[in-house]
């Protein structure tokens, strides 16, 4: 499958490092995607990289992706500017299940980068609100500026229909928020258990100490869902490069539903 | 009169401890306010006392040379603050600053540790009690030791 080529039609600079593309395609309309998917963006020369959607999905004109620069293709991508070229396959994978999660209170827990892939959910919630109870954001990062999307949480937080809790690892003094790791929020957060349904995205650590402080609390394994993240090529199911057990990432996932990761999550490096 | 009796026994913290236990607490309980940027307690001062918070938020700081105050845990409503009253040498391990206007019971120590001295039972509860949120403590301070955000190489 070969990329499609996208021009650039803004970045937005979120934090000192990651950034988001506005993307357009050249030829053709955007696909429809669904909150969760990823997409192959390819630099040309340089590599391709599985990087989730972090739009909306019901604006189907403008293509977004939230990227952390950690490595040689991220790197080479960061310095991608308005009008520039790359190419994009996909969607790809399974999504959220933000529609199948009506009536029932919803908790979006993600640390780091992890609010990227969640963000399109939000939006599909919000779009859908009224046939949601109580709908929670718990979000960690590590110090104050590394908050991704800052406008819109304050936006976010000023909607009387959505509990924002935000919490940093360290901070200096004039912070004024929540310090401490998003699992201490878990506790307390005002949703209902019994009818909660879960949406973890972060590292694997940090979604592994959710789960079991989500589980704690009451929420059934089999209302929390995660998102889970492995090196991919093919993103098409041909090349076993995202196998993680029996099931290949991109085929398969990226959003699992915890019961069917549970044998292996346990397990440090599969 | 209106004691703090009825807040201690529905406090989490003091769920299911015994009347008798509660009524010693009640015996050296006092009603506080904080406004906000005012200290609770000073890093290496005595630690004669504890706090239940019962609304608004403190920071748990500590200060480094050179790098100025750094914010360690922040802990609010329906949770305990302090632990060292119990533990040798009773003195405070951070500064404790209110972030926005709190409320909380103040749990006079130093009557408590010569009942806890006394009494084993009592001092096994409150023992196993404030090790418990040791532990939480400790178990939040190992994941942002580990800087579980910044994300593992993968595979
Ligand atoms: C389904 C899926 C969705 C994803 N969505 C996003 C997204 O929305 N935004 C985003 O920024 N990333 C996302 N990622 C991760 C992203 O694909 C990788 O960060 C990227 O492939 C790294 O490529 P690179 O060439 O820049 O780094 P490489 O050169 O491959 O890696 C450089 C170094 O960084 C390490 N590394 C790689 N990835 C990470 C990471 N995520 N965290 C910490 N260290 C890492 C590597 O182990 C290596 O040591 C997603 C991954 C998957 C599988
Ligand atoms: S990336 Fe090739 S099988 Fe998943």
């Amino acid at each position: 499958m070969l990329p499609h080529p996208y021009t650039v039609r803004q970045v937005h600079r979120e934090t000192h490092d990651t950034f988001t593309l506005d993307l357009e395609p050249l030829d053709g309309d955007t696909p429809p995607f669904a909150p969760g998917q990823f997409n192959m963006l390819y630099m040309y020369g340089v590599g391709e990289v599985p990087i989730s959607i972090s739009g909306n999905p019901a604006d189907s004109r403008t293509l977004m992706h939230t990227t952390r620069e950690v490595g040689s293709v991220t790197r080479v991508m960061r310095t991608l500017q308005r009008g520039d070229t790359l190419g994009v396959r996909g969607p790809f994978g399974t999504h959220w299940p933000v529609l199948d999660s009506e009536g029932s209170d919803v908790v979006i827990a993600c640390g780091g980068i992890g609010l990227a892939p969640l963000r399109p959910a939000l939006y599909q919630i919000l779009a859908h609100r009224e046939q949601f109870g109580k709908v929670v954001l718990l979000y960690g990062t590590r110090t104050p500026n590394d908050i991704l999307f800052q406008r819109e949480i304050q936006k976010w937080r000023a909607q009387f229909d959505l509990e924002i809790y935000v919490t940093v690892d360290r901070a200096m003094g004039n912070w004024r928020g929540n310090v401490g790791v998003v699992t201490t929020l878990i506790p307390k957060a005002p949703f209902d258990p019994i009818n909660t349904v879960a949406l973890v995205c972060g590292p694997e650590v940090m979604m592994r100490f959710t789960v079991q402080e989500l589980r704690k609390r009451g929420v059934d394994e089999r209302n929390i869902y995660l998102s889970m993240e492995r090196n991919m090529k093919c993103g098409i199911g041909c090349c076993g490069h995202c196998q993680y057990g029996p099931d290949l990432v991109c085929r398969d996932g990226p959003v699992f539903r915890f019961d069917h990761l549970e044998p292996l999550f346990g397990a440090w490096e599969v | 009169m209106e004691t703090l009796r009825p807040i201690l026994e529905q406090h989490p913290f003091l769920k299911g401890l015994a009347p008798e236990y509660i009524e010693l607490l009640t015996g050296c309980a006092a009603n506080v306010r904080f406004k906000e940027g005012e200290y609770l307690f000073r890093e290496g001062k005595k630690a004669d006392q504890f706090f239940i918070l019962r609304g608004g938020r403190v920071s748990l700081e500590t200060y480094a040379p050179g790098r100025g105050t750094i914010l360690i845990q922040t802990v609010g409503e329906d949770e305990v603050l302090g632990w060292s009253w119990l533990i040798r040498p009773y003195k405070w391990s951070f500064d404790g600053r209110a972030l926005e206007m709190t409320r909380a019971i103040s749990l006079d120590a130093r009557c408590l540790r010569d009942k806890c001295a006394e009494d084993h039972n009592l001092g096994y509860e409150f023992m196993q009690r404030f090790a418990d949120v040791m532990v939480q403590r400790l178990r939040a301070t190992h994941l942002q030791l580990i800087d579980m955000y910044q994300g593992a190489p993968r595979k």
